[in-house]
């Protein structure tokens, strides 16, 4: 798989809520099979740059390619299509569905997703509570379902939003784990995230971000060198 | 003479069917308006007319292309729901993004429009369709007489709910369906299409209420105001059953047939007022109604 094939390339993208213009010209490029992470501090912007690669936004200009296809103009059932997978902050787990049901939801979008067997031996949690409601999982689970429902998709580029937040810390270790087997799998990965101690170690580069706007790039083996500037805008 | 509580047998029993009856109405009617408030959470204002339009659907059918009751039992449904898909398409989709109370009041219009349009057209009077020949006549059951067309009125809504709760509860399309009510914005970031979705929502609940306006045709005079008037009691019905609920709507509709029926036996006088009485308990005791869920 060659390194250098862009599988996600925004460019000067704008994001508009109604009146409120919230991102302001984001520049950000994803090559396939990597891990980047979205650092940065509440309301700097992360989930709405997740969301508005998924057209969840109510406007936006610029241009997101995906997998050499321009999306500014796509509808948004179209853009999973691409082979994005998505998974939102609050997780988004259905409660009129069970855990298998939630688990089977989302449409096949590429060949090669991981089969129901495969997400079963990666969470076994999920397999034994499988005909329970899906909102009656524990905080844990419930984030467990939510990764493993797009994994079965065969989408290839994950835009994964929180997915460590107030979660116990063996969780947290499991997650870690599950996105270092998925970025071996060659699965690229967006990673918006609070925890710089989470995502220090398996991500590839990290983009801070601050008023809607990407201020610094920093790549895996500059976080020695540029210990001030995360410092100054993550506060860690 | 049998009796029962003081009534005779054929009374009680016959009061019991006609409750079946429009319990079965009131089931179906229901049942679509709780489909389409569930995805769309718009309080379809239309579905009188609608069921309606599929009674004059059934009889125009007949009465200009020689089209029988058991084609129009498929054909109505189809056409009327069709109408219904076109109105979501091009009205009803363009306010998706206000205030749902506009959804009430453009539906509540366009039941003024087409009612106001078939009473132009075909007068207030309302004009007979008959029973098909296959059920006509009935059977003596011992407490009393019961014509087939009614029994098959109540076999086959019974039937059809049954269906749809199947259709909604247990299949991989209602599993979207479902799935959709509660979270469409993160239903078509998976790759489902919920505009289509939502149109083919709106159109299958307006069908369901033209295929009670087929069945309704042969006992109810066909008649531009026959929907409005049972519009009314049927939202009470979902009131009571509570919003979204797919077998909430179902149960209660039967139930408050039969509550209204039996009333009409042992106290007349209260018979048209009872579902409302019965509608103002259950909102002081289960504002959520009896199968909904608290908000």
């Amino acid at each position: 798989m060659s390194k250098t094939y862009e599988q996600l390339g925004i460019t000067d993208l704008h994001a508009y809520y109604g009146e409120s213009h919230i991102l302001h010209g984001i520049d950000l490029h994803i090559n396939r099979g990597e891990l980047v992470t979205l650092l940065g501090r509440n309301g700097s912007g992360r989930s709405t740059t997740l969301k508005s690669i998924m057209n969840m936004v109510g406007r936006r200009t610029g241009s997101i390619v995906i997998n050499g296809n321009e999306t500014i103009e796509t509808a948004p059932h179209h853009i999973a299509r691409l082979g994005v997978g998505f998974c939102p902050e609050e997780r988004g787990i259905f409660s009129s569905l069970n855990v298998e049901e939630n688990l089977l939801l989302p449409p096949t979008v590429r060949s090669g997703g991981m089969s129901l067997d495969e997400i079963y031996d990666m969470f076994p949690n999920l397999y034994e509570r499988r005909k329970s409601v899906g909102t009656r999982l524990s905080g844990g689970e419930q984030q467990m379902l939510a990764l493993a429902r797009i994994l079965r998709t065969g989408a290839n580029m994950l835009l994964l939003d929180e997915i460590t937040e107030g979660l116990a810390p063996v969780i947290v270790q499991k997650l870690a784990e599950v996105l270092t087997q998925l970025k071996e799998k060659g699965l690229t990965i967006l990673l918006v995230e609070q925890s710089f101690r989470f995502a220090a170690p398996i991500a590839d580069r990290h983009y801070l971000m601050e008023h809607g706007q990407i201020v610094e790039e920093v790549k895996k083996d500059e976080l020695e060198s540029k210990k001030d500037i995360l410092n100054t805008y993550l506060g860690v | 003479m049998t009796m029962i509580f003081g009534v005779p047998a054929a009374a009680f029993f016959g009061q019991l069917l006609l409750g079946l009856i429009n319990g079965a109405f009131y089931a179906l009617l229901s049942l679509g308006l709780a489909i389409i408030f569930g995805l769309l959470k718009i309080i379809n204002f239309a579905h009188g007319a609608q069921y309606m339009l599929g009674a004059f659907a059934a009889y125009l059918l007949l009465n200009y292309l020689g089209i029988n009751y058991w084609a129009a039992l498929f054909l109505a449904p189809l056409i009327v729901g069709t109408i219904g898909a076109l109105i979501e398409r091009y009205l009803l989709r363009r306010i998706t993004h206000i205030d749902h109370i506009y959804g009430l009041l453009l539906t509540f219009g366009l039941a003024l429009i087409i009612q106001g349009l078939f009473t132009n057209l075909f007068g207030v009077s309302g004009n007979r369709y008959p029973v098909p020949s296959e059920l006509s006549g009935g059977i003596n059951l011992g407490f009393m007489f019961m014509p087939y067309y009614r029994g098959w009125i109540v076999a086959i809504a019974v039937v059809v709910c049954i269906a749809v709760w199947f259709l909604i509860e247990k299949t991989k399309l209602g599993g979207y369906l479902r799935a959709g009510t509660e979270n469409p914005a993160l239903m078509q970031a998976f790759g489902i299409n919920v505009p289509l979705l939502v149109t083919l929502t709106y159109g299958f609940g307006v069908a369901l209420a033209a295929f009670a306006g087929v069945l309704a045709a042969p006992i109810y005079s066909v008649a531009p105001g026959m929907g409005a008037n049972l519009l009314i009691v049927v939202f009470a019905v979902v009131v009571i059953g509570g919003m979204g609920s797919i077998m909430g709507a179902i149960v209660t509709g039967l139930a408050m047939g039969i509550v209204e029926g039996l009333t009409k036996v042992y106290y007349p006088e209260a018979s048209n007022t009872v579902i409302f009485l019965v509608m103002i308990l259950v909102l002081l005791l289960r504002p959520a109604g009896l199968f909904g869920k608290e908000a």
